[in-house]
């Protein structure tokens, strides 16, 4: 184990799975002789070389294309789409070519793809570079779609990422890249679809995934203080989704809120909350609550930005009212 | 230069690949308009030497995008006949199990990475495959095959630049057959030479008559060199022309009655490869090279007749690596839920006839 941010966790999954396997490129804008945005690319470059870490131009229809065509023809190619915004540019590539070529070629062919996309809202990025897009591509079927919460995760997701034979996006929240975190140093590859427990409580499950699982762990220490024993469960990667560890939490719990910074209409937590629903009834003693930003772009002005997504008080609040009934 | 005789055995491959592509193709028309064929097709008559030009430099491993109009492209490239028909007539045989259909062909194993529904869609698989190709340092190529709508839409150039800019052995070829769908060309670019795009990125083009199978031939055995030896890209624009409607059933409103019948007249590229070889083929070794490309059409419309439609749970599966494995975490299509869905028989030889794109 070792102490190390998120954003260096990115790093190590890249520099172990660039040294394992010489099919693994890396291609993006500002990549290589900037090092990334957020650091996260720093130093790749000098081991690995500007072939095997490519900085591009800024054309990100092309970037996800040559993705798809590469992958197809025996690379493993890890896309950085600078922001997770930008992958609207390239939606046909991402949509229309690499989610879809396996099945519609009747499985001659693999897309091990993986696309990099930091997401989510911070520093007043405003309305679009803020958005956390995960919904719209867990509705594609084709997609995996992983979503790490903290630097173990970050190093673990990716590696699997990286090994995946299906294309994948690897969501990275932008404000979790300086965030530090214990992580194990050895070849520590997460099984994608497979939720952590990372609280178990008996009262309450707040199921959710990335980012708002640190302000989950918040709610439940909040909760505490009333007598509030709940569980947070990280669900790690939103494609596939761990079925199991949800309906075993509701058996276990009997009231769950989902949570999630993406907007809550049409959300991943919607396809959760149905899921129970219809599968977990008899083990509800109450609704599933669901929580997401607000179906609003993500504003500009710091106050406004605060005030459209769902952080701890609020996940504590409904777990609170939800057990004691008061919704 | 080759000399006298090779140049007439290559002549005579180039011609026994166009008319193999004529015959599928008129059997297509013939089987769509009977309703053996579901879905939309869009022929290529009249193109066919860009197919068979192009895919003549074209080794097996060397890859191939090609676009909703690649009967032709999938055949010259080596897909066998049976399995492209079977996959037309929707059967379990076909070479995408029956889940591609015309306008999603592939054909993996001779580096044919796909017909395309959309337009443009190939600029970046074949960037990526060229890609590829340097990244695991081989001397492979890539060909992008598309019409001159295309180099209206973006990934057209961004790709091209990508290309340019890394030197990339992406060979682009343009098939300008004057319409992107119901529109002429004339109307919705100011330039007559598309290929002029190309100089804009950098990239070096050249113009061949693209009726003319050893012009095509040519031109690619040239781009090929370049590319293989690492010179980067080329662009070939082939003037051709388009002699059905735009998908099988088009009214073909947007032009001139006759307009076809009067430019296959004079230039319908079987009949100048065969006038171009003059003596060096004799009239009953043109005839047999029809006859034969139509005993392997027959044979492929048996093959495809007498194959099973695909099994109904074939739906749920291919979608994922590892999906046709329960215990795989991305095996997500649970049984209950394929048995909640309204049970269908699977419908073989609904053809959908004459409609939409
Ligand atoms: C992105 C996209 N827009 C529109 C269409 C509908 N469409 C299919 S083919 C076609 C015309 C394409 O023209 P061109 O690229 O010149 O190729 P050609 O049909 O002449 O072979 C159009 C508009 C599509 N399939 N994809």
């Amino acid at each position: 184990m070792a102490t190390m941010t998120f954003s260096e966790a990115t790093l190590a999954a890249m520099r172990e799975e660039m040294r394992r396997d010489p099919t693994v490129f890396l291609m993006g804008e500002d990549i290589a002789k900037q090092g990334g945005i957020f650091g996260q690319f720093k130093g790749l470059p000098q081991e690995f070389g500007f072939d095997r870490v490519r900085d591009t131009p800024i054309s990100e229809a092309a970037l996800v294309g040559a993705g798809v065509g590469a992958a197809l023809t025996g690379c493993r190619p890890v896309v950085d789409m600078h922001f997770a915004d930008f992958i609207t540019c390239a939606m046909d590539e991402v949509v229309n070519q690499a989610a879809k070529l396996r099945y519609m070629f009747g499985e001659q062919c693999r897309v091990p793809m993986t696309l990099r996309a930091p997401d989510g809202i911070t520093k007043s990025a405003g309305s679009q570079h803020s958005q956390a897009l995960e919904g719209w591509f867990v509705h594609t079927p084709g997609l995996e779609v992983v979503i790490p919460a903290d630097a173990e995760d970050a190093k673990g997701l990716l590696k699997a990422a990286i090994r995946s034979d299906n294309p994948t996006l690897y969501f990275e929240h932008k404000a979790l890249f300086p965030v530090k975190g214990a992580v194990p140093d050895d070849d520590f590859v997460i099984p994608l679809g497979k939720a952590k427990t990372m609280r178990d409580g008996r009262d309450v499950a707040i199921v959710t995934y990335g980012i708002t699982v640190g302000r989950a762990l918040e709610a439940a220490t909040m909760l505490e203080a009333d007598g509030i024993d709940a569980t947070v469960i990280n669900l790690r990667t939103v494609w596939p989704l761990d079925y199991d560890a949800i309906a075993d939490a509701a058996a276990r719990t009997h009231r769950v809120v989902v949570a999630h910074e993406a907007v809550k209409i049409g959300g991943v937590g919607a396809e959760i909350a149905s899921f129970i629903g219809e599968a977990c009834f008899d083990d509800l003693d109450g609704p599933v609550v669901r929580l997401g930003a607000a179906h609003v772009p993500v504003p500009f002005a710091p106050v406004l930005q605060e005030a459209v997504y769902p952080k701890a008080p609020a996940i504590a609040d409904a777990a609170r009212r939800l057990v004691r009934r008061e919704l | 230069m080759l000399s006298a005789p090779a140049r007439t055995e290559l002549g005579v491959a180039l011609l026994r690949t166009m008319i193999r592509i004529r015959v599928l193709e008129e059997g297509i028309e013939k089987h769509f308009l009977a309703g053996d064929i579901p879905g939309f097709a869009h022929l290529s008559i009249g193109q066919e030497a860009v197919a068979a030009g192009v895919c003549a430099n074209l080794r097996a491993d060397d890859a191939i995008a090609s676009t909703h109009r690649g009967h032709g492209h999938t055949l010259a490239k080596g897909t066998s006949m049976r399995a492209m028909v079977a996959e037309l007539f929707a059967r379990a045989t076909g070479v995408c199990r029956g889940k591609g259909g015309s306008m999603h062909i592939a054909d993996f194993s001779v580096g044919m990475l796909g017909a395309n529904g959309v337009v443009a869609g190939g600029f970046g698989l074949v960037a990526g495959a060229a890609l590829s190709a340097v990244q695991r340092k081989t001397d492979q190529v890539a060909v992008c095959f598309f019409g001159d709508g295309a180099t209206n839409r973006g990934p057209f150039h961004e790709n091209l630049n990508l290309c340019a800019i890394w030197n990339l052995p992406a060979i682009f070829v343009l098939e300008n057959n004057r319409y992107a769908s119901t529109t002429s060309t004339a109307e919705t670019m100011k330039i007559a030479d598309v290929s002029i795009r190309a100089a804009g990125y950098g990239i070096p083009a050249t113009i061949v008559d693209g009726f003319d199978a050893f012009a095509v031939y040519d031109a690619l055995a040239a781009a090929t060199a370049r590319a293989r030896s690492g010179g980067g890209p080329t662009f070939v624009e082939c003037k051709t022309f388009r002699a059905r409607g735009h998908y099988i059933g088009d009214p073909e409103r947007y032009r001139r009655k006759g307009e076809a019948d009067d430019v296959m007249q004079s230039d319908d590229p079987i009949v100048r490869m065969q006038a171009g070889l003059g003596d060096a083929l004799s009239p009953d070794a043109f005839e047999r090279l029809w006859n034969d490309a139509r005993d392997e059409f027959a044979d492929a419309v048996a093959f495809a007749r007498n194959s099973p439609a695909p099994e109904r749970d074939e739906a749920f599966f291919g979608v994922f690596s590892g999906d046709r494995d329960p215990a795989d975490p991305v095996h997500r299509i649970e049984a209950r839920e394929r048995d909640a869905l309204v049970p269908f028989a699977p419908q073989v030889g609904s053809g959908s006839q004459g409609s939409g794109h």
